[in-house]
């Protein structure tokens, strides 16, 4: 890991593209994200927010560019030989261990459905960073009360409600520490009425000082929490800025007609 | 016709009964069902009637030679090559299955040429090609391919009728598993492998911990038929020849005191015991594997219960509704007569 300082950004993307085959979906995105700051990022589906958000934690191998995470190179590694810089792809552990500090959520939650909510969150500590099974249970069950679940422990993710098993899910991903948290609509799959409980985590989350990034259409949690609100079209960043000038002094027609449909 | 107020005067009114004036309707007679069952007793009876009256079933020598010490012995010999190849075979299976789906197209050819050799010849074929393994190459040796040999023993001293019937089920079996567990692996969720490798497992962890205990409960109730069939498919071994098993034995006896039918009987006594026990813990496993999903998990779990724990807790609502037995899911319950 290269040497951090407080002022660098937590997450520094630049240059991005992503082809999946012919299709370009990222055409250059450039996005600094600061230390426990929150970006928002939104737009019409099949702007390449989602992806945006999967080549961080390399869920996506990237095509060209380059995303820095607490400084580090993600996915690679830079060989300078001869005054040519050429790029190495890291080793599938190596690049396990670079997931291991970003905790994602998922829009259609993933817990595991054969582990109970408990087992759930004490996996990843347990198999990855060889937590003792005690002390991961103890910090596992901390976590389920931290989200207002603990006592669900013992249920299996088909036993709980849509809005608590997303609740579940961000308490697997804090179990292992992370310093940035990912959320690809985390509320795109709730009945309204179990949207408010999973934003309320967030927002606790938020108020501790995580780096977050969230993929989302609930525009009044943008407003509320968000440090910076990044609105992405085709591809490519439109507009970007605090959530009062985003949201509301949009400068592009673009950002202004998807505004004018979501509100 | 009654008034209202005055319908059903016999009807005990309960005041405890949340529902006013609860319906007791008398069912749709259907006399088809039991014209059908009367006449499927009586053809069991008669097929009951023509076992036990008939003399040349010989059931006294059929009860004599169940505890016959060769018939047990048999039982043996049968249980250990069925249980012993269906463990080789499962381990392979999963090799295969997981090398099919792997990158590397070595890999995947070498484990669907296997799959495709194995399936495609005869099970009776392979075991007269491994019994007349000796033949084919008198001795063996282990040492790299046109260079130097470390060592080398004779065949026939190494693989005995045993083992060359043991290997013989297994490495066909294993060519039929290898798809089973490749469809199991195949219905997992990919957003499954995507979370744990959000969490930063490693490929192999994801196998062993999420993607494989998930896949167990497509593989299993497949698997279980196999081992159910591999029990009987033991009775080929003859092919090898391995002469020490169930059918073998049987039919030895039989032969030998001229009473073919009553030691047929045996056979199938015996095959339709295991069947029955391997049934009843294909049961439990299905309900270990099916944890978390359905019914079968009710509840909150309580404490870390094994497969045969018992693990029913608080039933959900749905269970509730099934167990009224007010709502028609069976899809033949209209159409019987």
């Amino acid at each position: 890991m290269s040497a951090t300082t407080d002022t660098e950004p937590m997450v520094q993307v630049e240059g991005l593209h992503k082809m999946f085959g012919d299709l370009h979906v990222l055409k250059g995105v450039d996005l600094e994200v600061p230390r426990g700051s929150v970006c928002v990022v939104l737009g019409p589906s099949g702007s390449g927010k989602s992806t945006l958000l999967r080549c961080v934690n390399e869920l996506e191998e990237i095509t060209g560019g380059r995303i820095r995470v607490d400084g580090e190179l993600m996915g690679y590694r830079e060989v300078t030989k001869n005054g040519r810089t050429v790029l190495h792809r890291l080793h599938p552990k190596v690049v396990a261990r670079q997931r291991a500090r970003i905790g994602m959520v998922f829009q259609r939650f993933n817990l595991f459905p054969h582990m109970t909510a408990l087992e759930n969150v004490m996996e990843a500590p347990v198999q990855v960073l060889g937590t003792p099974k005690a002390q991961a249970r103890t910090r596992a069950a901390e976590l389920l009360e931290r989200v207002g679940l603990a006592d669900r422990a013992g249920h299996y993710p088909a036993q709980l409600s849509g809005g608590q098993q997303q609740r579940v899910a961000i308490a697997r991903a804090l179990a292992m520490d992370p310093e940035l948290m990912l959320f690809d609509e985390p509320t795109s799959a709730l009945d309204p009425e179990l949207v408010g409980e999973v934003l309320s985590v967030m927002r606790d989350l938020a108020r501790s000082g995580m780096t977050m990034m969230v993929v989302t259409h609930e525009i009044g949690f943008a407003r509320e929490v968000a440090d910076a609100v990044v609105f992405m079209d085709e591809g490519v960043i439109v507009e970007e800025g605090p959530p009062e000038q985003v949201l509301g002094d949009p400068q592009h027609e673009r950002t202004k007609s998807f505004l004018a449909h979501v509100l | 016709m009654a008034l209202p107020g005055q319908n059903a005067p016999d009807r005990a009114v309960d005041p405890s009964d949340p529902v006013p004036d609860r319906i007791h309707a008398r069912p749709v007679p259907r006399p088809g069902r039991w014209i059908s069952a009367v006449v499927l007793l009586v053809l069991a009876a008669m097929a009951v009637h023509g076992l036990v009256t008939n003399e040349k079933f010989r059931w006294d020598v059929v009860w004599l030679y169940l505890r016959d010490v060769n018939v047990v012995r048999g039982v043996g010999w049968t249980l250990l090559l069925t249980f012993g190849s269906m463990v080789i075979a499962i381990v392979l299976a999963v090799g295969l299955a997981v090398m099919r789906r792997s990158d590397n197209p070595v890999m995947k050819s070498v484990s669907w040429t296997y799959i495709w050799f194995f399936r495609g010849t005869p099970i009776y074929t392979q075991l007269v090609f491994w019994g007349l393994l000796a033949v084919l190459y008198p001795r063996l040796s282990l040492g790299v391919p046109f260079g130097p040999e470390f060592f080398e023993f004779r065949t026939q001293d190494v693989i005995t009728a045993f083992w060359a019937a043991l290997f013989g089920l297994a490495l066909n079996e294993a060519a039929y598993l290898a798809e089973i567990v490749r469809a199991g692996l195949g219905s997992v969720d990919p957003g499954q492998s995507e979370a744990a490798r959000a969490l930063g497992m490693k490929d192999r962890k994801i196998l062993t911990r999420i993607v494989l205990p998930q896949a167990m409960r497509v593989i299993v109730p497949p698997t279980g038929n196999e081992t159910i069939s591999m029990l009987k498919t033991t009775s080929l071994v003859l092919a090898v020849p391995f002469t020490l098993d169930l059918t073998y034995a049987t039919n030895a006896i039989g032969n030998r005191t001229f009473l073919p039918i009553p030691l047929l009987m045996v056979a199938a006594f015996w095959y339709l015991l295991i069947t029955s026990i391997l049934m009843v813990g294909q049961y439990y496993i299905e309900r270990y594997y099916g944890r978390g999903f359905g019914d079968q998990s009710a509840g909150p779990r309580r404490r870390r219960g094994g497969p045969g724990g018992k693990r029913r807790g608080r039933p959900s609502k749905q269970d509730l509704i099934a167990a009224s037995g007010t709502t028609k899911d069976d899809p033949f319950l209209e159409v019987t007569p």
